[in-house]
């Protein structure tokens, strides 16, 4: 059932072949958005594949902060068949995807090219408008303009372009954005291009505003918004990636893997003028190890990698935590499993594998940041933590939170401060009496970095004495087990409440939302729907997963009157996680494990299913 | 010697680069001769015990760093070169010695072997190769010739046994060479010849096991059956030539590592050691620095962490 058209925001996609621009396009136009001074989220969607398979990318703009997606699209722009009613035909079973037609709300429109010839009822709609625009016609139109006449075929991938004009055309916005947008793009060497694209742009506008006096109902830009050319547009790897440029990262070791991938290309373009290195290993295996190597040596040092490659660094990872490593952060950027399970679709599924990195009992830390602003944070604490308690970090973020993009007005740096933790000061060359693993009341015992005169230690993987030697002495497992383990009780008590969780909305509340990772931004969307139902909603969001704030989460919990927890997962995590350390069992699940992340519609959906029918755990999918 | 070494004000004891620590390895073991060489190999070069990490993986060779004065790690079965590799690159003033078993290094770490070889990071990688499992009661090693059976074994094995000479010529290390653990002096040697190299250089070790391996050894290599040594030092050849001159010249290399390969395929009883292959290539850590150009005058570890201004990456995405 197509839904009305919202009264808040635009929502657009453009849909095509994998490896056919519309990325770059519909960035572009994101872009243009932004800059005219509306809130953006975009999102893609994409086949593991290359070339050829569906994609698309969902702008959503609003005139107010916007994190999520809605069900409805208003402008739907289609480079092929498939964007429009799906594969069902080529495949014998399941089809991936049943295209987009469907999702068009009412009123709403849909560019398409007019030489597929589709005829106009086999959209089975007559409560949207068709716009076909013949691509390969005004794209020569606009080459011949700048002196290229007769070499459609040649830029044949301009068709995004045009498509990106008829869209301007016919839902009405400042063109000259949308140049400012494609010049800065195309820069340099690149110039000639801006300006062809600049032309097809133009003359797809004019051709829709030639040809269509029936516009949508509701245009783009209804109220007037603020010019806004600073705002930026960023994605979840960027966020990282700086982030640890801030904090001093030396050395991120990766192998590459979807989702994580992008985060360790991009500190390679940027990590060099921050004297950032960044190696590719031969495997997670030796990613997770080299760093390990680099953090004993006293270099801040990180790697980056998805669900899989996670599984490979389990080995490593009760390494650094025996030895005490200062580090590694590990970045997980999580996507569907099991196994190589979806590749580039995205999943909170693996918390509880994040809890559990390896055999035997260590300390280790677990954040799991819930937009662009924590991720920041987050990933730059991480590195003061691995460094004060000497242990290996997880930061834990999602493939949707990798790749879309969110605008945002400039993150707060004012308050990160490098805290590189105790670090011993030998008194004399011989460092007599230094000792790497010595026995304290708060568990850390002073580090020092190699190459140091005085500072000499030994460590291994085996349990070791306090000076680092193998042992397997009873009283000293006994000691270094409880030493170890109080690194963890000393990072509860000093890691800031701030950074473990917080309470969105009013402190008491008729029904309380509980969910942790990205999830965040469709739940923040999503509140002040569920409250038109006549309940006060709050939302407790939970970002400190290892040391768990057991009893802050039980007061809160304790203290609500219904509780509704929300994952992007199978089973729960979050919630099995809640009832291991406070005990208490949450009211209902709404839970989504398709691969795709939240739109707002189906919080606001999956809640008042799950309350008006009493289902304790309600499953959620719009496709 | 290296300059540091020249200048160094005080000269360290060999003592010096001795731990206090029992050492735990059986009565006879091999691994006592290569313990001593490296000792005495760092303690020639006189590079001080703290510009130095050992690096080890798991089983009886994984021990030595626990008996070597310097900074040491002892890591994981099979990972000791990519812990090494993530030091040096952290360090470049490290003199970084990786030291490991040939199940480590030739079976669980065998990846890494080869990828290390391609990489040429500059360290050292030092394989105790005594063809059987010490540590888990003498199974075969990766490194013991079809047919064999030691004592330890129920039965002859069926695999063929890697030759860590040819595989380290295909993997790309830019110095390689074999010693036996019981010619110390010989051995010492070639320790200061791997450790002097620039570039990854590896040194696989014959070394006996005196309680699994009944097949090779102390009196087997000393060829006590045959009346003279199974050992053949290849610089007993005045004709012998490992080294490289010209790096850009593929006809040399191909030619040098034809006799390197020749001579690594020696078997029954004319075992050769000594240096097979030499070249010099650039480094990956001095490759790395042409990317990072700070590591030009620093290692990684003494670059400043703080007042990163990332502004401009932000104005980026604006």
């Amino acid at each position: 059932m197509p839904t009305e058209l919202s009264r808040r925001e635009f929502s657009w996609v453009l849909g095509g072949p994998q490896g056919g621009g519309i990325n770059a396009s519909a960035e572009i136009y994101a872009k243009a958005l932004s800059h005219g001074g509306l809130h953006v989220f975009a999102n893609i969607e994409f086949h593991s594949n290359i070339m050829g398979k569906h994609s698309y990318y969902r702008v959503t703009a609003a005139p107010v902060p916007v994190h999520s997606h809605i069900d409805e699209i208003h402008m739907l722009v289609a480079l092929d068949q498939e964007s429009l009613f799906g594969d069902a035909p080529e495949r014998k079973h399941y089809p991936s995807h049943t295209g987009h037609v469907h999702q068009v709300a009412r009123g709403g429109g849909v560019i398409y090219d007019a030489d597929l010839k589709i005829d106009p009822g086999r959209f089975g709609r007559d409560d949207i408008n068709l716009y076909p625009i013949p691509f390969f016609e005004v794209l020569e139109e606009a080459l011949k303009e700048v002196g290229k006449g007769g070499q459609s075929r040649k830029y044949i991938v301009m068709r995004n372009t045009v498509a990106l004009g008829a869209s301007i055309g016919i839902s009405g916005y400042d063109e000259e954005l949308l140049f400012d947008a494609i010049r800065n793009e195309f820069k340099g060497r690149k110039a000639e291009a801006a300006e062809m694209n600049v032309a097809a742009v133009r003359a797809a506008a004019a051709y829709a505003r030639s040809q269509f006096k029936t516009k949508p109902e509701r245009r783009l830009l209804p109220v007037p918004v603020e010019s806004r050319k600073d705002r930026m547009l960023i994605k979840g790897f960027q966020a990282v990636g700086i982030a640890k440029l801030k904090a001093g990262l030396g050395m991120q070791t990766y192998y590459p893997i979807s989702p994580a991938t992008d985060e360790s290309v991009y500190l390679e373009q940027k990590g060099p003028q921050y004297q950032c290195t960044v190696v590719q290993c031969e495997d997670e295996i030796a990613s997770i190890n080299m760093a390990i190597g680099a953090a004993h040596m006293g270099v801040r040092a990180a790697t980056s990698t998805a669900g899989p490659g996670f599984a490979l660094m389990s080995e490593g990872f009760g390494f650094a935590a025996i030895t005490e490593a200062p580090g590694p952060v590990v970045f997980l950027w999580q996507r569907g499993g099991p196994s190589t399970g979806l590749p580039t679709r995205t999943e909170q599924a693996d918390l509880q594998f994040a809890l559990h990195p390896a055999h035997g009992d260590f300390p280790h830390i677990v954040v799991a940041p819930g937009d662009i602003d924590e991720s920041f944070t987050d990933s730059f604490e991480s590195f003061n933590w691995a460094d004060r308690y000497q242990m290996p970090v997880v930061v834990l973020l999602e493939k949707f939170l990798a790749s879309s993009m969110f605008s945002n007005d400039g993150i707060d740096m004012s308050k990160l401060k490098i805290d590189r933790g105790l670090i011993h000061q030998p008194v004399d060359a011989d460092g007599d009496g230094y000792r790497r693993h010595a026995i304290t009341a708060d568990g850390i015992s002073p580090r020092t970095i190699p190459g140091m005169p005085g500072g000499i230690f030994s460590t291994t993987s085996d349990e070791h004495d306090p000076e680092g030697h193998i042992t397997e002495g009873i009283e000293n497992r006994i000691a270094m087990m409880r030493k170890r383990m109080a690194k963890l009780e000393t990072a509860a008590r000093e890691i800031p409440a701030s950074s473990k969780f917080t309470l969105h909305g009013p402190r008491q509340a008729d029904m309380t939302l509980v969910a942790w990772g990205a999830t965040k931004g469709a739940i923040v969307d999503a509140m002040s729907e569920l409250e038109n139902d006549g309940r006060s909603v709050n939302f407790l969001q939970i970002r400190l997963m290892r040391p768990f704030p057991a009893d802050a989460v039980a007061a809160i919990l304790r203290n609500a009157r219904l509780t509704v927890l929300i994952e992007n997962n199978y089973s729960a995590q979050l919630g099995a996680l809640i009832s291991e350390q406070t005990g208490i069992a949450l009211d209902h699940h709404v839970l989504k494990y398709d691969g795709r992340p939240f739109s707002r519609n189906e919080i606001v959906e999956g809640v008042r299913s799950a309350l008006s029918e009493q289902k304790k755990e309600v499953m959620v999918s719009h496709a | 010697m290296p300059e540091a070494a020249a200048a160094a004000p005080k000269k360290f004891a060999l003592q010096e680069y001795k731990t206090e620590v029992h050492v735990d390895w059986c009565p006879g073991c091999g691994d006592f001769g290569i313990l001593s060489s490296i000792q005495q190999a760092l303690f020639q070069l006189q590079i001080p015990p703290y510009k130095v990490a050992m690096i080890s993986g798991i089983g009886c060779s994984g021990k030595t760093p626990h008996y070597i004065d310097t900074y040491g790690l002892h890591t994981l079965h099979g990972r000791a070169l990519p812990v090494a590799t993530g030091a040096k690159l952290a360090n470049n003033q490290l003199t970084v010695v990786a030291v490991g078993g040939d199940g480590d290094g030739y079976g669980i770490g065998a990846g890494y072997f080869v990828n290390s070889g391609r990489r040429n990071v500059d360290m050292t990688y030092i394989v105790f190769n005594n063809g059987v499992y010490g540590l888990t009661k003498g199974q075969a090693s990766p490194t013991l010739a079809k047919g064999s059976k030691t004592k330890s074994m129920p039965e002859a094995s069926i695999q063929e046994g890697v030759n860590p000479i040819a595989l380290a010529l295909g993997a790309g290390y830019t110095w390689i060479g074999r010693g036996y653990a019981l010619d110390v002096k010989n051995l010492v040697s070639l320790v200061v010849q791997a450790i002097s190299h620039k570039g990854t250089s590896f040194l696989d070790v014959f070394q006996t096991c005196p309680v699994y391996n009944d097949l090779r050894t102390k009196e087997w290599y000393a060829g006590e059956d045959i009346g003279r040594t199974r050992i053949r030092k290849l610089d007993a050849d005045a004709k012998w030539d490992p080294i490289v001159k010209d790096p850009a010249s593929i006809d040399e290399i191909v030619e040098k590592k034809g006799l390197a390969l020749r001579a690594s395929y020696e078997t029954g009883d004319s075992l050769a050691t000594g240096v097979f292959y030499s070249i010099q290539l650039p480094t990956y850590d001095e490759q790395l620095a042409m990317k990072v150009p700070a590591l030009k005058d620093h290692p990684l570890v003494d670059l400043p962490l703080y007042q990163r201004d990332v502004d401009p990456l932000f104005a980026e995405l604006a």
